[in-house]
């Protein structure tokens, strides 16, 4: 096209034409960017849906477990029945069972019941006391235990109300759904009504929640996150003091040092390889390692902690190696240029330079292990009753415990409604470990980003 | 060719030669990319290596401070002298020759570090400076070195980062200097920099010539003749000419070298 001054018109030449109308092409082309914006639109409208009726699903099902009923009970701590003797010797107190507190019990329910002056053909207090949780007595014998000193008072208690009463409370329990059930009648609600107008049973936040430990069947009221939290923080330990230095330095020998020759690609292709590996693979292999070969304590969040680190190593190397490739080759050029070794210059210049990505990813599998539960089911951290609050930090690690995904899974298996409450609880607990975690890799990654 | 005057051209005699290269091959896998090349730079002289995009003359002075090291693939053969020391012997540490022969890059590459930071750095590694005030010593005197002490001295705490391209090329060259090395290797070191800013680093580069071996690598024939005493013109690899600048543009004896100064090639 040399010759501009031609005009004779070529195949295709363009006819001249108004900018102010659109031609064929135009409209055409206009009309795809359109429809592509469009699919864009509904695509993003889909997955807000979604996740907005998720958020709603576990808002409206979880904040319930957050409340509990209780009943303000005045019991007397009878001498007789306590402490025979009379001469408080803790060791012979604690000989009392909480058979031993069931009658002090029976007289308080008895008495609250009749000071409310409800008319109830139930009569039998055995019968009075499907009212509280039947784990009332143990509380009141760890009261004892704990304060022999008030035996002969009356003291006045909060106990936590039944499963059955507390969902009346919150709509669960229907004097139609309790037709069909063993455990309270219809009856039984009617003083629930008469005692919650006088203040005797209330619903209020419930903390047990959150720092409590779990309970068994029979008792879901008394159900509790603190202790599979304990475990969960021991495991986040384990991995972030195990996967952060091998990951770092892993990434670093690799991506700085490392010759490029087949075998360093091979470890390349098997990192990115391993990092798609079904977790419970990785259950499966702590189980033979950790447990049936090294002899390690089993259900114990040290052994949880090594399964995660091996789950989280990959997230971590992958990133890290991305971070690190971020930096610009001028940066370790600058840094070589005056005379610095390679370790300096990484140490220096690189890794400062890619501390935010390295931080980042490290958070990110941690939240990533953090609500992972396939591997613990294999290694035992399901299954059982985490009721006991490790003693000190040793016994964190290794004496058996759950996590909080675990116990959520835990939750959800078992019959009763008022655990099903409570796993979607424990969902909203987590959920916001998890938030807040990621709020906390935002931060880090604003606060030290640098540029260059 | 104006600009030839700008510098005077007498490179006397007995002047010592500072690095020797000979019969120097370079292999990027299997491309062979530098060819036979013999080169003899002297002391306190500013040498350009002139030559067409992709023609070696930037990997051809990365071997002088073995900077090619660092790239897997790539192989130098031949006997490269450093005052007489092969640099590619095995008991060489390329650390340390790296603080003999410092370097200047194409791009201005400061850390993201504070501009005072950024030329203490080469002295803190090397241990050059005993005390803080030392080490004040050493940065403000590089900076003057570097011509650009006047406008930061009031804040040498700002990110070097922060300069606009040419104080920051200046202050890359101050880097390099604060090191005290005896040659300094300049990668174009005004292709990304503007007129005004060029002519300060050009006066800065015959300054330096009072106290280093200065090679310096360009693609602006201009400059080379402005502001280098000798000139080597590189060719698809190989040196097709090496002489005195001003015999180099007035009076080539290849006949490539005449093509490619007066445009034909390039």
């Amino acid at each position: 096209m040399t010759d501009i001054s031609s005009n004779t018109p070529g195949q295709g030449a363009r006819v001249a034409s108004s900018l102010l109308t659109e031609d064929k092409r135009t409209k055409k082309r206009n009309a795809a960017e359109k429809r592509f914006k469009a699919y864009g639109i509904a695509a993003i409208a889909v997955g807000l849906f979604f996740l907005a009726a998720l958020l709603f699903a576990i808002i409206s099902n979880g904040t319930r477990a957050f409340t509990q009923t209780f009943v303000t009970l005045d019991i007397e701590l009878l001498e007789e029945k306590l402490d025979k003797n009379g001469n408080r010797d803790i060791e012979e107190i604690k000989k009392v069972s909480t058979f031993g507190y069931s009658p002090l019990l029976d007289a308080a329910v008895t008495k609250m019941v009749t000071d409310s002056g409800v008319e109830t053909p139930i009569t039998k207090a055995k019968d009075l006391k499907q009212l509280l949780s039947s784990g009332a007595a143990g509380d009141l014998r760890a009261f004892v235990v704990a304060n022999p000193d008030r035996i002969g008072d009356t003291v006045e208690f909060r106990i936590a109300a039944s499963s059955r009463v507390d969902g009346y409370l919150k709509g669960r329990v229907t004097r139609e759904s309790l037709a069909r059930d063993k455990n309270l009648s219809p009856e039984h609600l009617d003083i629930v009504d008469a005692l919650k107008e006088q203040g005797v049973v209330k619903k209020s936040f419930n903390w047990d929640f959150i720092l409590g430990a779990d309970a068994s069947d029979s008792r879901p009221e008394q159900a509790g996150m603190g202790v599979a939290m304990l475990g969960s923080f021991f495991m986040m330990l384990v991995v972030l003091a195990l996967s952060l230095p091998i990951g770092v330095a892993t990434s670093i020998y690799l991506e700085e040092f490392a010759p490029q020759n087949w075998f360093t690609d091979l470890i390349e292709v098997n990192i990115s390889n391993l990092a798609a590996v079904p977790s419970i693979v990785f259950g499966i292999l702590g189980l033979a390692v950790f447990i049936q070969f090294a002899h390690l304590p089993q259900s114990a969040p040290l052994v949880g902690g090594l399964v995660l680190t091996l789950m989280t190593l990959p997230t971590i190397i992958i990133s890290t190696r991305a971070s690190l490739k971020s930096v610009p080759p001028s940066i370790r050029d600058a840094a070589l240029g005056v005379g610095a070794s390679k370790m300096q210059a990484v140490f220096h210049h690189v890794l400062p330079l890619a501390m935010p990505g390295i931080l980042t990813g490290t958070i990110i599998g941690l939240a990533q292990a953090l609500g992972e539960t396939a591997p613990l089911l294999l290694i035992g951290m399901v299954g059982f009753i985490a009721s006991n609050y490790p003693e000190g930090v040793m016994d964190g690690f290794v004496s058996p415990n759950s996590a909080m995904p675990a116990q959520i899974y835990e939750w959800a298996k078992r019959a009763d409604p008022a655990f099903y409450e409570r796993a979607w609880g424990g969902i909203i607990i987590l959920l916001v470990f998890l938030i807040t975690m990621n709020i906390i890799a935002i931060f880090l990654r604003r606060r030290f980003e640098r540029r260059w | 060719m104006d600009d030839l005057r700008s510098v005077e051209r007498i490179v006397s005699d007995d002047e010592k030669t500072k690095i020797s290269a000979k019969n120097v091959q370079v292999y990027y896998g299997d491309t062979h990319a530098i060819r036979d090349v013999d080169v003899e730079i002297a002391d306190k002289t500013v040498t350009a290596f002139i030559g067409p995009s992709g023609c070696g003359k930037s990997t051809f002075l990365r071997c002088l401070n073995r900077m090619n090291d660092t790239i897997d693939i790539c192989r130098v053969e031949g006997d490269i002298r450093i005052d007489g020391e092969d640099i590619y012997d095995k008991r060489v540490d390329p650390v340390q020759l790296r603080a003999k022969v410092g370097m200047v890059f194409q791009k201005p590459n400061p850390f993201p570090k504070s501009i005072y930071d950024n030329v203490a750095y080469g002295p803190r590694i090397h241990g050059l400076a005993h005390s803080k005030a030392e080490l004040d010593e050493i940065v403000e005197k590089s900076l003057r070195r570097g011509a650009i002490w006047n406008e930061v001295k009031d804040r040498l705490d700002a990110p070097g980062t922060g300069l606009s391209g040419g104080q920051q090329q200046r202050l890359c060259i101050a880097r390099a200097v604060a090191t005290e090395p005896e040659v300094l290797l300049m990668d174009e070191p005004c292709s990304a920099l503007d007129p005004i800013a060029t002519a300060q680093v050009e006066e800065l580069i015959d300054e330096l010539r009072q106290s280093y071996s200065v090679v310096i690598v360009t693609h602006s024939m201009q400059q080379a003749a402005r502001v280098s005493q000798r000139t080597a013109f590189f060719h698809l690899g190989n040196l097709v000419e090496f002489g005195e600048t001003g015999q180099i543009f007035t009076n080539p004896t290849d006949e490539r070298t005449e093509s490619y100064i007066s445009g034909r090639i390039g």
